[in-house]
């Protein structure tokens, strides 16, 4: 987590950093896991694609982050991010 | 009994005139619908994601005008409609669209593009003083419209940044060609792409860099430039100080900003954001064929399709009956020019064509203007179609493509005569 703060701090040092604070993801289980998506990008990319994503369309998304963006995500936390994101920001089945 | 409730049979009839339109926004004291930020709805088109409706806020980067912020990092802002009204949009209000978090702040004087490859016979490197003095300053009127323009009206939606209709803008784009500075290095006839990288770069070493390339038949077109000057004054940060690459009639993907080198290949670029992002199914549209791109099932988006706006309507609008309405807007294309618009007010049954505004060039926006009389009270359904001097028009049904990419379907605009 130092690392993802030292390196969000890097990457948004010219950008409003204040604003972007004020972005919050929803309360749930598996958040902490997902607010590692903030070392490349603000949070307001999953709220903005919602709601009409299901399981199977937020799993490919966040594969997409890790094996096409490099995102420093652990692959056991593959199902967690991804459970947390269709309940609060998907479509079910 | 309030305004609300003195409208409520005028808007039922609207409402059951539009299958699937649901919410429409709160009625205001002059009858016009107070729709929310950005809604498209209120544009006569689907609507974008509810998340991305209830995300989305004003906000004024530096040097910018409050804008409809999509993301804040990477920065993601859209061009509100108002600045439409005017052909040329306006720097601190022209729309903002970067793919990676690091975006440095170039200092135009320590700033060097490095001008390489395998295919030009001497390398070279500029100053902003050199590129200004020691070639031909040309200027060009050209939009410059995202790929995903409108990807928010898909439906089914996809995911991406979920543009309304503002990721675009028209602007006076002063620079150098492309041409000459090749030239100056030596093309070698093994060229086949040129390909160009900005000082941006992603926070994580493992992201691909965004880095872009064109065919060489479109690197020396005489209209493609490395811009400096955006509308008379130097390119804002945000829209990529100190050069960017202008390719009028392509979508915004290749217009790469803070150039920092280009270089001239004899193989196809294969990173990631020529060969799997910004793809096509392949015979799918029309445009201009990047041939060292294809592949079997996809082809790389090129030029725009054919596309207008009506900015002088808004979905749900009264209007006094007898009194004209003004429907005016503008239209573009992939730089073959508009030949019309028709404007209908029948649904689509019946089309006049609209008096078009001063010809800026085939690259520009281009202004449509159809006064229209309001006879019998009811819905009226106003709707506007560009056609192209290359004979391509809009569509009435969205045509669908994995990554939302080149909307343009014709606005339904229901309008109340009262």
């Amino acid at each position: 987590m130092r690392t993802l703060i030292a390196l969000l701090a890097l990457a948004v040092a010219a950008v409003a950093v204040a604003q972007e604070s004020k972005v919050q993801l929803k309360d749930g289980p598996g958040k902490d896991k997902a607010m590692a998506c903030i070392a490349c990008h603000s949070v307001d990319y999953i709220e903005m694609n919602s709601r009409f994503m299901n399981r199977a369309a937020w799993t490919a998304s966040v594969n997409k982050m890790i094996n096409a963006f490099g995102a420093p995500i652990d692959k056991a936390d593959i199902d967690a991010i991804v459970s947390y994101l269709v309940q609060n920001y998907g479509v079910k089945d | 009994m309030t305004t609300t409730q003195r409208v409520v049979l005028g808007r039922r009839r609207l409402v059951a005139a539009v299958a699937g339109a649901s919410a429409l926004a709160v009625v205001g004291q002059h009858g016009a619908l107070a729709a929310a930020l950005g809604s498209t709805q209120a544009m006569g088109l689907a609507e974008i994601p509810d998340g991305a409706l209830a995300e989305q806020v004003l906000f004024a980067l530096p040097g910018k005008l409050p804008l409809i912020k999509k993301t804040y990092r990477p920065p993601n802002f859209e061009t509100p409609l108002r600045y439409f009204r005017s052909v040329i949009t306006p720097n601190n209000a022209f729309f903002v669209r970067w793919h990676l978090a690091g975006i440095p702040e170039v200092d135009a004087r320590d700033w060097k593009l490095a001008v390489g490859g395998e295919s030009v016979e001497r390398p070279a490197s500029y100053t902003l003083a050199q590129l200004r003095k020691d070639f031909p300053q040309i200027e060009i009127t050209a939009v410059c419209q995202c790929s995903g323009n409108r990807r928010g009206l898909f439906e089914p939606h996809v995911p991406g940044v979920e543009w309304g209709v503002g990721a675009m803008g028209n602007a006076v784009w002063r620079g150098v060609r492309l041409k000459d500075v090749l030239a100056k290095s030596g093309l070698k006839s093994s060229a086949i792409e040129i390909v160009f990288d900005g000082a941006d770069h992603p926070p994580m070493d493992k992201t691909p860099d965004f880095v872009k390339s064109i065919p060489v038949d479109v690197a020396l077109d005489e209209n493609t430039l490395l811009a400096l000057d955006m509308n008379g004054a130097p390119l804002p940060h945000w829209n990529g100080a100190p050069a960017r690459l202008v390719v009028p009639g392509w979508t915004g993907t290749y217009w790469v900003k803070q150039i920092v080198s280009i270089n001239a290949v004899a193989s196809p670029e294969s990173n990631f954001w020529m060969k799997t992002a910004y793809r096509l199914p392949r015979g799918k549209y029309p445009g201009a064929t990047f041939e060292s791109q294809l592949a079997e099932a996809t082809e790389p988006i090129t030029s725009m399709v054919t596309n207008s706006l009506v900015t002088s309507v808004a979905f749900g609008q009264q209007f006094p009956r007898g009194k004209p309405i003004d429907v005016a807007g503008i239209a573009w294309d992939g730089g073959s020019g508009i030949e019309q618009v028709e404007i209908s007010t029948d649904g689509g049954e019946h089309w006049q064509r609209a008096k078009l505004g001063r010809d800026h060039g085939r690259f520009s926006f281009r202004e449509f203007s159809l006064i229209v009389p309001t006879k019998a009270p009811g819905t009226m359904v106003v709707m506007a179609r560009a056609t192209s001097r290359s004979g391509q028009t809009q569509t009435e049904q969205l045509s669908h493509n994995p990554a939302g990419y080149h909307h343009n379907v014709v606005q339904r605009l229901y309008v109340e005569i009262v």
